[in-house]
């Protein structure tokens, strides 16, 4: 039963629905539980937390048992050391920023506080705004302060149910840069709820995938994604993330990253050298050719191997997996293309990338 | 014009209100708490009760409090044994029937507010380390007060103007239970028409003034929900 990160087994059953996940999540960095909406993964959010008392549930984090009701143990909410950010900003309307933020913390003792106020205020950017009302806000300022107010309770676990859903894409844009600095800076885990795939692709490590209660896949983001015996729940934004660092600035206003399998051209980044990038790449965005192409405008072109092969709900297309070096990779080609080169696990043959989205 | 028996009843009418404003809402939070946030199935049930004073004339209310609290009554028996004695035709005969006569006056009031504030906010806090007990007093009261305003002026001003139940339970016993209604009647009954229409027309003005700084500080108080 030890485990020094996030367990959980819970089950819910309702007249429509059953909710039924065993959870094994990392101690370090972002966990996104994703799945569409209803699959239950704002249920479990809300039953690690102890919103919800799902009966004959465990709980623990890091030893810590939250609850376990074989033994009768039931932590309540204000007892557990978590934050929760909530998809809509819930600021408490009757107090200014400062003493929504202080909400938290004061009830904490002093010897106990892990973050200070001034440092979580810069961090999120809202130092400006502790002596506004929240009604004065914005909602992409609101839910920076939600989450800073979270912090400030000195967590040792941060819970976000859907923190952008209610956000427009600019406001999207505004806290994502946060939301990385959370998950560079800070030393908890974070369960992050999303039915976005470009926020998990973003910003998970580890991505538990939900569907009508049950967990269909959990583990590492770039493995798990990869995978192509899941059912598509990214669908048409199958694809794989990968994690590079940033080699060298090149002519012709390239920049050069490296990860496990190889390298790859990208127009030039800002960063410098020797900075971590987390990149996307679609498998709509990848073709396969059995020898290395001659005469093409590609730059990216990679030695890879076929490990398995899937079909999609697309009629007529298949995703095929591939690895190079280290990394694994997808591609979505069309069936009649799979035949006629062959294409078959095993089988050697060159990647071309057509386009590398940044996720930085 | 006014005689000290009418400052007499005037006095006492504002003592039995504002004594009677403070005891509702003490009892009545817990109860409208209680009505907005269990799923008990006696929830409807408790709300009828507590409904009840709005339709039923005063002197049924009044008639079987008279048997309770009388010397053959439960109550009347309890209050004997514990050397309080009777309380019919006592002031403290009337601050239990007003009690209870305006006791929908304040929970319903409390009951839209806290219904209007949602789960959410306290269950934020208790994610930031409140328990229910404090984020009681530090969130649902702030966020309720415009109905803990409305149910206070309410209370108090249903319990200024009550008459059935204060002569049912009360009598008409001078300075201790012949508040300000009462006392009209009396007037009126002796042909004192200018001594009837001092208090009357101050009660006109009392209770448009309550009710005008009702509509004007909380305009969504008579509509229920905010």
């Amino acid at each position: 039963m030890e485990h020094d990160g996030i367990r959980a087994r819970i089950r819910i059953e309702r007249a429509d629905f059953t909710l039924d996940v065993d959870l094994a999540l990392p101690q370090r960095g972002i966990s996104a539980l994703f799945g569409h909406s209803g699959s239950g993964k704002t249920t479990v959010l809300r039953a690690l937390a102890g919103l919800e008392r799902a009966p004959g549930a465990y709980v623990a984090l890091g030893g810590e048992v939250w609850q376990d009701e074989a033994r009768g143990i039931f932590v309540p909410v204000h007892r557990r050391a978590l934050g929760y950010v909530f998809q809509e900003a819930s600021l408490f309307p009757h107090l200014s920023v400062r003493a929504n933020l202080d909400f938290g913390r004061r009830r904490v003792a002093a010897s106990e506080r892990r973050f200070a106020l001034d440092a979580v205020a810069e961090l999120l950017g809202i130092g400006h705004l502790l002596e506004r009302r929240p009604e004065g806000l914005s909602g992409g300022e609101r839910q920076r302060v939600a989450i800073a107010r979270a912090l400030l309770a000195s967590p040792r676990l941060l819970l976000m149910d859907e923190p952008l859903a209610a956000l427009d894409l600019r406001r999207k844009q505004e806290i994502l840069p946060y939301l990385e600095r959370l998950h560079d800076e800070l030393a908890i885990p974070i369960v992050y709820v999303s039915h976005a795939p470009d926020e998990v692709a973003r910003l998970a490590d580890h991505l538990v995938l939900l569907d009508a209660g049950k967990v269909v896949a959990s583990g590492a983001l770039g493995e798990t994604l990869a995978r192509v015996d899941l059912p598509p729940v990214f669908a048409d934004d199958a694809g794989v993330v990968l994690d590079t660092v940033l080699a060298a600035h090149e002519e012709d206003a390239l920049s050069r990253l490296d990860f496990r399998g190889g390298a790859l051209l990208v127009g030039r980044r800002p960063e410098a050298i020797g900075a971590h990038l987390r990149c996307r790449i679609h498998a709509r965005d990848v073709s396969l050719a059995l020898a290395r192409p001659q005469g093409t405008s590609i730059v990216n072109l990679l030695p890879a191997e076929v490990t398995a092969v899937a079909a999609t709900d697309r009629p007529g297309q298949v995703l095929v997996q591939l690895r190079v070096g280290a990394c694994p990779l997808l591609a979505r080609i069309t069936e009649r293309s799979r035949r006629e080169l062959a294409i078959a696990p095993g089988l050697q043959l060159w990647a071309q990338v057509k386009g590398v989205a940044l996720l930085a | 014009m006014i005689d000290s028996a009418d400052v007499a009843a005037v006095w006492l009418t504002l003592k039995l209100a504002s004594l009677v404003t403070v005891l509702l809402l003490a009892i009545g939070t817990p109860v409208a708490w209680w009505l907005a946030h269990t799923r008990s199935r006696l929830r409807p049930v408790v709300g009828a009760v507590v409904a009840l004073p709005l339709v039923l004339p005063p002197t049924v209310i009044g008639f079987y409090l008279l048997l309770a609290l009388g010397p053959n009554g439960a109550v009347g028996q309890l209050t004997q044994a514990l050397g309080i004695g009777l309380l019919p035709f006592t002031f403290g005969g009337l601050v239990i029937a007003s009690v209870l006569y305006s006791m929908p006056f304040v929970v319903q009031p409390l009951q839209n507010a806290f219904e209007a504030i949602g789960s959410r906010p306290l269950e934020v806090a208790a994610t930031l380390r409140a328990s229910p007990w404090d984020s009681f007093w530090t969130v649902a009261v702030p966020l309720a007060r415009p109905g803990f305003f409305t149910a206070a002026v309410l209370g108090f001003a249903h319990t200024v103007g009550e008459f059935g139940v204060v002569l049912m339970i009360g009598g008409n016993i001078p300075e201790k239970t012949r508040v300000v209604s009462v006392q009209i009647y009396d007037h009126v009954e002796a042909l004192e028409y200018a001594q009837a229409h001092w208090l009357a027309g101050g009660m006109l003005v009392f209770s448009f003034v309550v009710l005008l700084a009702l509509y004007t500080l909380n305009p969504g108080a008579m509509k229920g929900r905010r």
